[in-house]
Formats: C-alpha cells, structure tokens, sequence
C-alpha cells in the first residue's frame, strides 16, 4: 500500500496567510494545490513534506481575465477550466492545444496552472506552451511581490524561481495581433507524459514572421525553449522551407535523452516534425485560415 | 484532525490523520466500499467520487482537503430503489464485466451527462479516458452512456407532452 | 462544453446506440441483463479489500530494490518497536516453520520470503503486521536489510552462455539457468520438408526472428487475501483473490500441512484476473502464517507496483519461426525454435505434462504436412511466472507466431494475405481434424468464418484506399499510411481431458451440483470462479434451458470451498467448455429424475414420457403434463414413488471433457500510421468469431470486446522491459500502459457457429479468443502500413518510437531498456 508519510497541514486562508504558513513551518513545508503531482509522490515516498500548505480556498489565485494587452490566469486555475475558457480558445489556441492532451479529464479537474508550473517536470506541457508564448508570473513573498518571465522562472528539473517563502500568484501572458499559436504532443498513450511536444506562436507582418516563440517538452531544452530556432526564423519568409530549417536547429540544439519513449535520435527527429507542424498551424492560424 | 464532510447528503464528522487519503476515509472511515482503488499513481480512476459536483480521483485528494465539501459516492446515486439512468444504461448495454471499474465509471458519466445531456461517442470516450477497464473495450460504457442520454431525454420529452 | 476533438478518436463511426439486454429475461439463452450487474451498479460489489473482520490486522510486503544480491544480514527490531506493529516475519521466521520455500505450479519451488539471495526487483523480504495500513507500511521503511550485490542475468539470450551467473543455486546440481527442453511434432519428417524446399526452384524457406515481449495481465483489482486461523477450532478462513478456490484449498492444505476440512477458500468478487490470480503468491502465505502467529485475522493487499513487479507476468517467447512454402503460396511446414524467459522462478501455471502450454497448437489453422517445435526454459533474474493473461496456456504466443509467419510469407512472396490464408486454411470436410503436432479440431468451417469477415471490412474497398494513399505518400504528400492486417486463429480451450491434463496432479474435471427446492428454484454450485464474465447469469441460463424455468429463479453459487463442489476453476476460457458442460449434464440428470416423479403423477411409464416445451408430457397428449415446479413439489410431498427412487430431485456430478473445444475466428483490422511520428491509429477492428453456441450472446460480446482491447494493449503499448541492472521499467501505471477509450475504436462484431460436436450444448468458450486473436491482426496491420519502407517484421509493442525505427530499418529490441 503505497500511502504518504506524517506530515502537519494547515489551510490557509488568504496568499499572506500561506505565506506566513509556510515560513512558520520551515524550509521542508511545500504549497498543495491541486495536489496532482505532489501526492502521488508523497504515495510512492520521493517526497515527504513536513508539512502542506493548501491553498485551494484562495479565490484570490482564481480566475482568468483579460487586463489591459495581457491575460492573468490565477495559479490555482484548473487545467479544465483553461481548456473550457473562451478567452483562451481566442487569444492562446497553443494553451487549448496543450490543455487537451494533458493527463486526462478527471486529473484536468483537479491540477493547477500554478501547481504545473512549480512542480517543474521536465516533461510538462504548460511550461513549454508559456514559454513560448514569453508570459511572465507574479511571485510573492512577505517581502513583496515580483514578476518574472516563464523562460528564466525554471532553474532547472524540478527547480524553480519560487524560493521557500514564496508563492505563485498568477500567470500573464501577452495578447499579441496577427499572431497565431498551436501545440502539438507525441505520445504512447493517452495522457502519457509526451514522447516530445512542440509549440509554437507566430506573429506575421505580411508573409514575414516578425516575432517567433518555440517551447519544447521532454527533450532537454534548457527553460523548454528553442531560442535558436527563434533567431533562425525571426525576420523572414512564413514558408514551410524556412519552418523545415528552423526546425532543423531547433532538433541540433535540444538534449534529449533515451528512455522508454524512445531512443535519442527518434526524439530529435520529432522534435523537427513537431516544431515544422506548429509552425505550419500556428501561421495558418495567424492568417485566420485555421 | 478533526474534518466534517457532507458524503451522499450526510455530514460525516471524523477525527483523521492528515494524510489519510479521501478514498480510505470512504472506504475504511465510512465503510463505504463503492469507491474503488487500483493504482498508486492517479492513473486508473477506480476511486473517481464527486467533489462538490465535480469528478475527483478521490486517491490523489487529502481527506482534509475535503473538510467543508460535499462528497457523492456510487452509493448515492440511485433514488431509493430507482436507479439513475445511468446505472440502469450500464446494466442494459453490458457497459460492465468485473464491476470493478464500474463506480467511477458512473460517477464520471453522471458528471458529464449532468454538463451535456447528448454527448457525442466521442464526447464520452474523451470523458472517460482517465479511467481504466480491462474487462469491456470501453464500447459498451459508450453505449450505456448513450442509452442513459437518450432514456432522459425520452423522458423529458413524455412529460413535456400533452 | 468542451469541442472535442474527433481526429483523436480512431473508430468512432456508428452513433447508433445498440441495446444489448433484451427486455424480458429468456426462457433459456439470448441476451438478458446480468444478474450481477444489481450489485454492481450500485457500489454493493464485495471485493476482497471491502472484507472487514473484528480485530483484523494489515499486512504489508517489504521488497527486494535489487534484482540479484545476496542477504547478509536482515534487522528488524526498530519495525518490532513500531507502536502499532503486531509482528515481523522474515524468511528466516518461516525456514523455522519449513515454509520459507513453497512450490509452484510446475513442480519447481519458489521463495515465500527471500533467505539466502533475492532473485529479482521486488521479491519477498519480510512482512509487517500492524494495526492499520499506514502503520505497516511506515514499519517497512524500519527494516534494514543488507544486500551484497550479484551480477543479474537480464538478457535471456544470453542466460545460458558459458559464465553467466547461476540464479538459481539454491538447487541441487543446478550448475546454469536451463529449465526444461520441450519438443513437439515430427523432426525428422519436417526436417524432410524443409530440405526439399530449400533445393526445389519454385519453394523457398521463409524465416523470422519475433518477440512475443512480456506483459502483465494487470487486472483493476490487484490481488489479496485475508487469512482468518481461528485459534480455537483450527480452521482457516482465507478470502482472497483467486481464479481457483478449490485448487487453492487443497495446495494450502499440501505446502502448510493444514487439514483440508479445516481450510475455507472464500473468493468474493473478483475484480478481474486475466490468469492473473489463478497462482498463489508469497503474500498469501505471509499472511496465513501471520494470522496464525497473531492470533488475528489479517488484510494483505498488493499495491500496484507490487502486482506488476511481482505476481506472474505473460509471454517473454524469443521465437525463430520458419515456414517452407511453395512459390504459389502453399505452406508445407513449420518449424519453431523457442527461447522462454521464465524468470527467477518457475512458476507457470500450466497443465504438467505442458511445460510450454499448448504452444504445440502452433500450427495454426493450417493444412501442413509436417511441424515441429523446440521449447528452451530459462531461470533470469526478472519475476517468475510465464503463463497468465488469457492466453489459453500459450495458445497466444503459437497463434501469434504462425499469424506474423503467415504474413512475412505473404511479404516475400508478393502475395495478398487474405488470398495467401484462403488458399491454406483448414476445409469444413476436414473435420475433426488431426494437426501435424496431434492435436484433434473439433469442428470448424474457417473458409466461410474468414470470408464473412472479409465481407464485413469491405476488404477490396479498403485495399483500393490503401493503394491510393500509398500513391500519394509517394507523390510526397504527407498522408498518413494505412494498413490492413488480418489473422485467422484457432483457439484450444477447456482443459482438459483428465488423463492427458493435470496440475500439480489434480486432474482437470469440474464438479456441479443442482438443487431443486420444492416450489421448483434451483440453486446451482459450481467450481468455476467469476472474475467478471458473469457466470451467475450464464449459468443459470443453461439450467433454465435444460429445466424448462426461467433464468431468475436460477441462483448460481460459486466462490467458496465449504458450499460448492470441487473443480480447477476458472482460467484458459474453460468455464463454459468445462463447468457449464457439468452445469447442462447435472440439470439433465435432474431432468431425468423429474420424469420418474411426472410419470407418477401423471400415472404412466416415464418412458411414456416426452420433454416437450419445458415440460415433461405425455408423448401425443399436450394436456397432460408437468412443469418442473409442479413436479419439484410432488418430488417433495408425500407422492408413493416407485420402489428404488428417492425423491427429491437434486444431482450431482462431475465432468471430465472427452477433448479440448476449438474456437476460431477471423480478424481484420485497419490502422492509420503517421510516417512522421510512427503514432498509429487503430481505425477499424472486425472480428468474427464462432465460439460454437452462444447462450448469452451479450456476455459473448463483452468478452470479445474486452480481448480486443487487451490486443490494442499488447501491440500498442504494454510491455515490460528490463534494464541491464534488473530494474523493472514497467511498475506502475505510469510506465506500464494500459489501453484507454481512446486507442480503442468501436468495434465491429460478426459471428460463424460451428457447435462443438462433443461439447453437451455445443458451446466452445470465448473468454480469450480475441486476446489471442487480436494481436497479430494490429502487428500484421502496422507493419503492412510500412509496407512502403521495406519494413517485414518489427516487435511489439509498435509504440511510436518502435514504428518509426522500424521504418528507418532498424527495429528497437523491446525486451530491453532502450539506450
């Protein structure tokens, strides 16, 4: 029977609250929110909090909305009610694309945007779609509160920029004209982690791609992006060629490793087909043609 | 500590550990047996239970994250002695073998048909794919979800009439 | 509501919603709702873990990290001081009792508890009892074992090269890790073919290299049980999760030496098993001894790691299949080489005369002049096991090999599969037919059954829409590539024939008794053991078609030693070959004594009697006769009854089949791969099959359904791999996948009847033909999608990394961690 260790829980009642929580408890306290990556690996023992912070009564973290040229999704937004949201589907189709093949319905209704960022997994989705759309997310601490951009918010696998004492309060991601986005995942099963994912988020002037935004999942992209598949497209033709090329860097420059999914050289190769496929999509969707 | 849920209506008040997960509390706190359990990993959706309304793998919740809300198990689903459509769809088409599945199954379709009275074969087959049978194929669950679907609506319809 | 998207769903095509049950139950056979379903529905199943008794104990399993190392030393005292911990045992606690070895299935032993070495990632170390659950498993984390680590044998195609460690040294006179050599069909004369074909110019050998890869059968319900010694009169309760009670009681009463009256095998509601539970694992017997130490009744219950990294696996062939053939395309004869991985112990459970199962029926379904096969059993440091997951005793592994072989024959001689089949199968004048490796097919008329399935896939139109794609993917357009894969299996189920079919000695008959009450409900108990296939309604259809009653005043009991007779259970489909023979057998014996009581009544000879209509009748007087419960109740009442006969109507008897019964069936499937990403789609499944009589044609097809997916499973995606170190990297869910609604398309059902000519109603058993069918359909179908890249064989499962290395010519080896 796998069942998690002893741990203290509180419920906190407000973010400041949380906060403060999580600093009485000390350094080996963690947040829970939709407890969808946590749990599981308290079951199995790789993690043993002393002691959880549930931040599920926070109405303050819910929530998407559109302010000003950006929208704020609340960290203790579920993924369900990303994929449901009619704000997502018209400015992020990339975050729709990613929502659907995440994990499975009834986890969709449980698991967090905010909780998928922190847990951090090389291999989660909402990381690479973010990353590519360049949002940033708000992080408070009892000493205030700061915004960092999603491609320097991972330190690496299952570190963030979220220190102890801190907590995620929202993401924000900017609405952007003449710009389409799509996601597209490999993967052995339904709700399997992907094999690779590629998303991508492109800004047209004309036929010319102005800006460019490439995440990666699952293959060793550092901050799960691919800057110089960016550079190498940025500036020029929205033609397959030029999507096939960078997408050609994109795979040289990721480090994926061999598992199970599949040995190196076939991640690689994916990652050249996904990256040419969600460029393709997302200047089909920037023209409005898909 | 102590946590009051309301489980099938009834406020159960219990004093656990907090890391009781909610389907032992089901299961050995309340002896409500319905609610299944078949993997360690959030995978199999034996344990699936609404949470206010909502379908929850109820192995990868705290049972202290449910203190103050409302539970519903299998064992609340049918009215008396009636059964809810869907219990009677899943008896009629054969969309259960081994019955072990089953109560999640049917917690998770009542929650769809509650969101979408007419849902699509493919419509379920995406409700239900973070559940797993071994024993039917899935396609006689597709089939007694529609029948349930289709039975409501029969319904409504009779009593809409003159 | 959420837009779905319809391109992820392979199959759905049909919206029309098909009501299975019909309205009013049947007098006899057809489809009526389960009588099960009543409890199920409503959460009011009783599985093993839903068992609470006063005072019980939990058990938990401390497990080996290692695949093979040796134990030096074992500390259990800081669990012991645990508050809430009850006992520890260890091997060493059970070598005191002559327990710490129990054997298997096949005649070999198996450790309880590890004593000297353990032998694989996550073999039994030592069990804690507690009070709670949680409590026995935070005790787990308090022993200290040391181990002292061994080189592990992971390779099973290197386990038997000079040098390589020894597993099992625990055995007398066991210098390497070889089992057994098994052999089956004419060598000499198959030799003689292949000599032939190989120097005739229009004949050629065909050769391949397949992997039948290991799987788990991984029902949703892992296995347990709940040992209950009563310390005052002796007897032991154990519920628990078995496909077998009866054969379970009497091994319990041979390894612990307990008196056999004295034990009671309860099996509850089983939630699924697959051949799964029919073995008895370490943790049983842990928690036997446990109760009996304590004094308490204690839960065990697996996890599921523990159930995929522990109780018996499936498969693990290394097959070279070689097939000689005319250039025409007639297959003259096959011959198998066959490297089995057993794993650390030999644990298979299979009848003992077989140590490969009925791999012998690798002949398919085939006309051949001659076949032979060699079977190698080898010891590795991987679980222990080897026959389980509806496999009919390794009629999966033979149907699949002859199934690829068929088709890579059919890819080397530029030939249709379909016609290929056609042209070799089996012809209805055949029948019974004799096979090269002696098996006697009962009945069959495999020309029609794959005609019927060709007709249902529109076969000419989908190789027309095959042609057109490949057309346009070599145009350079990217299309996703389509492929159509067919088998035709033959199934061999029922075992079996007492005087050729046994384990571990107990011959393969099954008991059946029938009581009729007075007012004329009967209640049936039966050796069989449901694990979902639905016997209380099945069965109690076949009594009400041999007694003229209906279904609902039928009880069918079965599950528990102390209130039904003894059989061997339930497992490779033989319920309905074996116990529902017994089932329609003692009803017509209750039939027979009903007619002495009506001739009573009725004042006449009972061989003035007819059974007409579910009544016994006066032969050409429609009014007079008598209805089972009419008669039920005289046999009851004070009616003089003729001198020697006793009253009452109950039977009892066993049943002891002349032969194994021979389900077949024709497959088509039609997948869709994308060249880009090997992901494959199953588009369409067709499988008509003749299992002979249906009598609940619903059940019928929710047991096809389910083995069709169990295929989708094992072509697509399960599989459990090892790394070179021994670790297991496929123990939970996570890693080892099971098929989800969305791989599965919905699948299209037709259906041929062959009855079983020696079968007491002509049933044939389903409950693994589409597991064993299945398979190599999707293989045959993938790899015919790749026909475009040269691609002839590739292992299974074709996940999309498989099928896109197999595509680029150089197929992944699945039994290993890929590097």
């Amino acid at each position: 029977m796998q069942v998690p260790a002893q741990f203290a829980y509180a419920k906190a009642g407000s973010v400041d609250e949380a906060i403060a929580l999580l600093r009485r408890h000390g350094p080996d306290a963690l947040v829970v929110a939709g407890g969808h990556s946590l749990i599981p690996m308290m079951k199995l023992r790789l993690a043993e909090p002393t002691a959880l912070i549930d931040i599920n009564g926070l109405s303050e973290l819910t929530g998407v909305a559109v302010q000003g040229d950006e929208v704020r999704l609340g960290a203790m937004v579920r993924h369900g009610e990303v994929l449901d949201s009619p704000v997502v589907r018209e400015h992020f189709p990339i975050l729709a694309d990613a929502e659907r093949l995440i994990a499975d319905p009834i986890v969709r209704n449980r698991g967090t945007v905010g909780g998928s960022l922190c847990q951090a997994d090389p291999s989660e989705d909402l990381s690479a779609a973010f990353s590519a759309l360049r949002a940033s997310v708000v992080i408070r601490s009892a000493d205030g509160e700061r915004v960092v951009p999603v491609r320097e918010f991972h330190h690496g696998p299952y570190e963030t920029a979220v220190a102890h004492g801190e907590l995620l309060l929202e993401v924000r991601v900017p609405i952007r004209a003449a710009t389409g986005s799509a996601y597209q995942k490999i993967e052995r099963r339904a709700g399997d982690w992907a094999v690779a994912s590629a998303g991508a988020v492109v800004t047209l002037d004309g036929d010319t791609v102005v800006d460019v935004g490439i995440g990666l999942t699952a293959v060793g992209a550092p901050h799960f992006v691919a800057p110089e598949a960016e550079d190498a497209l940025r500036g020029g033709p929205a033609t397959d060629d030029a999507f096939a090329a960078a997408a050609r860097v994109a795979a040289e420059h990721c480090s994926p490793s061999a598992d199970q999914r599949g040995p190196v050289d076939y991640k690689r190769h994916l990652v050249g087909e996904l990256v040419t496929r969600t460029l393709q999509r997302a200047t089909a969707r920037a023209r409005g043609e898909a | 500590m102590e946590i009051t849920v309301r489980v099938n209506g009834v406020p159960q008040t219990r004093d656990v550990e907090p890391r009781l997960l909610l389907t032992h509390f089901l299961r050995d706190e309340l002896r409500l047996t319905g609610t299944h359990w078949g993997c360690d990993t959030t995978n199999c959706g034996a344990c699936v239970v609404r949470l206010d309304g909502v379908p929850v793998k109820s192995c990868t919740v705290l049972a202290v994250m449910a203190d103050g809300a409302s539970v519903d198990t299998v064992e609340g689903l049918a009215h008396g002695a009636e059964l809810d459509p869907v219990q009677e769809g899943f008896v009629t088409c054969h969309g259960l073998q081994c019955g072990f599945c089953t109560p999640g199954m049917l917690m998770t379709t009542r929650a769809l048909l509650d969101r979408d009275p007419d849902p699509s074969p493919a419509t379920i087959r995406e409700a239900i794919s973070g559940q797993i049978c071994r024993c039917t194929g899935y396609e006689n669950i597709v089939r007694s979800v529609r029948w349930a679907a289709e039975r409501t609506q029969a319904e409504q319809q009779s009593e809409v009439a003159p | 509501m959420t837009s779905i998207d319809d391109s992820r769903i392979p199959g759905v095509q049909d919206p029309a919603v098909q009501i299975h049950a019909e309205a009013e139950t049947p007098r006899g056979y057809g489809s009526m709702k389960r009588k099960e379903d009543a409890r199920f529905v409503r959460g009011r199943g009783r599985y093993v873990d839903d068992v609470v008794l006063p005072g019980m104990l939990h058990g938990a399993v401390l497990r080996s990290p290692l695949a093979h190392a040796r134990i030096t030393a074992v500390d259990t005292s800081a669990a012991e001081a645990h508050p809430k911990v009850h006992a520890v045992i260890t091997g060493e606690t059970l070598a005191g009792l002559g327990l710490a070895w129990m054997p298997t299935l096949s005649n070999d032993t198996q450790a309880v508890l590890a004593t000297d070495k353990v032998r694989f990632q996550g073999q039994e170390v030592a069990f804690v009892v507690a009070d709670d659950k949680y409590a026995a498993r935070d005790a787990l984390d308090l022993i200290d074992v040391q181990y002292e680590p061994l080189d592990p044998v992971i390779d099973a195609r290197r386990a038997l090269e000079a040098g390589t460690p020894v597993v099992r040294d625990d055995k007398d006179g066991q210098a390497d890790n070889h089992i057994f050599d098994w052999e089956s069909g004419d060598s000499a004369a198959t030799d003689r073919v292949f000599a032939e074909a190989e120097a005739a110019p229009d004949q050629r050998v065909v050769t391949a290299d397949i992997l039948y890869p290991r799987v788990h059968p991984a029902p949703l319900e892992t296995c347990g049980a709940i040992a209950d010694m009563d310390p005052v009169t002796g007897k032991l309760t154990l519920w628990t999760t078995t496909q077998a009670p009866h054969a379970h009681r009497t091994l319990y009463a041979l390894v612990a030496g307990l008196p056999e009256h004295k034990i009671r095998v309860v099996s509850p509601d089983i939630g699924g098993g697959f051949g799964n539970k029919v073995g008895i694992y370490p943790g049983y017997v842990c928690a036997i001894v446990a109760s009996i130490v304590t004094g308490k009744p204690v839960k065990w219950m697996e996890d599921r790691s523990e159930n995929l990294m522990s109780t018996s696996f499936a498969r693990d062939y290394h097959m070279r299949g070689e097939v000689a053939v005319t250039d025409e395309g007639t297959i003259r004869a096959v011959r198998v080489d066959v490297l089995a991985d057993h794993g650390a112990f030999n644990a298979t459970a299979q009848p003992t005369k077989f140590p490969a199962g009925f791999f012998g029926v690798f002949t398919g379904s085939y006309d051949l002049e001659a076949a032979h096969c060699a079977v190698t059993g080898v010891y590795t440091n991987k679980a222990s096991g080897g026959v389980a997951y509806a496999c009919s005793f390794r009629i999966t592994e033979a149907v699949y090999l002859v199934e690829r072989m068929v088709d890579v024959v059919a890819h080397d001689l530029g030939m249709d599969p379909a016609e290929l089949r056609m042209r070799n199968l089996l012809r209805p004048d055949q029948f019974p037919y004799r096979s090269a490796t002696g098996w006697e097919y009962d009945s069959g008329d495999y020309p029609h059954t794959l005609q019927v399935a060709l007709e249902k896939a529109g076969y000419e139109a989908l190789r027309a829409e095959q042609a057109d794609r490949r057309r346009r993917h070599e145009a350079g357009e990217r299309v996703r590539l389509m492929g159509i894969g067919l088998s035709f299996f033959t199934e061999a189920v029922g075992a079996g024939p007492r005087r050729s079919m046994d384990i571990l000695g107990l011959g393969m008959a099954d008991g059946a008794d029938l009581r009729v009450h007075p007012t004329g409900k009967a209640v049936l108990g039966i050796s069989a053991q449901s694990q979902g296939q639905g016997h209380e309604t099945t069965f109690a259809q076949i009594v009400a078609q041999e007694l003229g009653i209906s279904p609902d005043d039928v009880e069918v009991v079965h599950g528990d030693t102390d209130l039904t007779p003894f059989g061997l259970g339930t497992y490779g489909s033989r319920s309905t070959p074996v116990s529902g023979a017994a089932t329609a057998v003692v009803a017509r014996k209750v039939r027979e004594r009903a007619r002495i009581v009506a001739a009573t009544m009725l004042e006449v000879a009972p061989e003035d009697l007819e059974w007409h209509d579910g009544r016994w009748q006066v032969a050409g007087d429609p009014e007079a006769s008598r209805s089972m419960a009419e008669i039920a109740m005289a046999a009851h009442s004070n009616l003089e009854l003729p001198e020697g006969v006793e009253g009452h109507l109950d039977a009892t008897c066993v049943y002891n089949p002349p032969n194994l019964t021979y389900p077949c069936g024709a497959y088509v499937c039609v997948v869709d791969v994308d060249p880009g990403t090997g992901a494959v789609d199953v588009r369409r499944f067709v499988a008509v099959d003749d299992c002979g009589v249906r009598i609940n044609p619903m059940i019928v097809e929710g047991q096809i359904h389910g083995g069709l997916a169990d295929g989708v499973g094992m072509a697509l995606m399960q599989g459990i791999a090892f790394d070179l170190d021994g670790n297991c990297l496929g123990g939970s869910m996570m890693d080892y996948l099971l098929p989800t609604s969305l791989e599965c398309p919905s699948w299209e059902l037709g259906e041929t009847v062959t009855p079983s000519p020696h079968h007491p109603i002509g049933a044939k058993g389903i409950g693994e033909s589409a597991t064993v069918g299945s398979p190599p359909a999707i293989v045959n179908a993938v790899i015919d999608a790749l026909a475009p890249y040269g691609v002839r064989h590739a292992d299974m499962p074709l996940t999309p990394a498989a099928v896109w290395c197999a595509a680029q010519g150089r197929p992944l080896r699945t039994d290993l961690a890929i590097t």
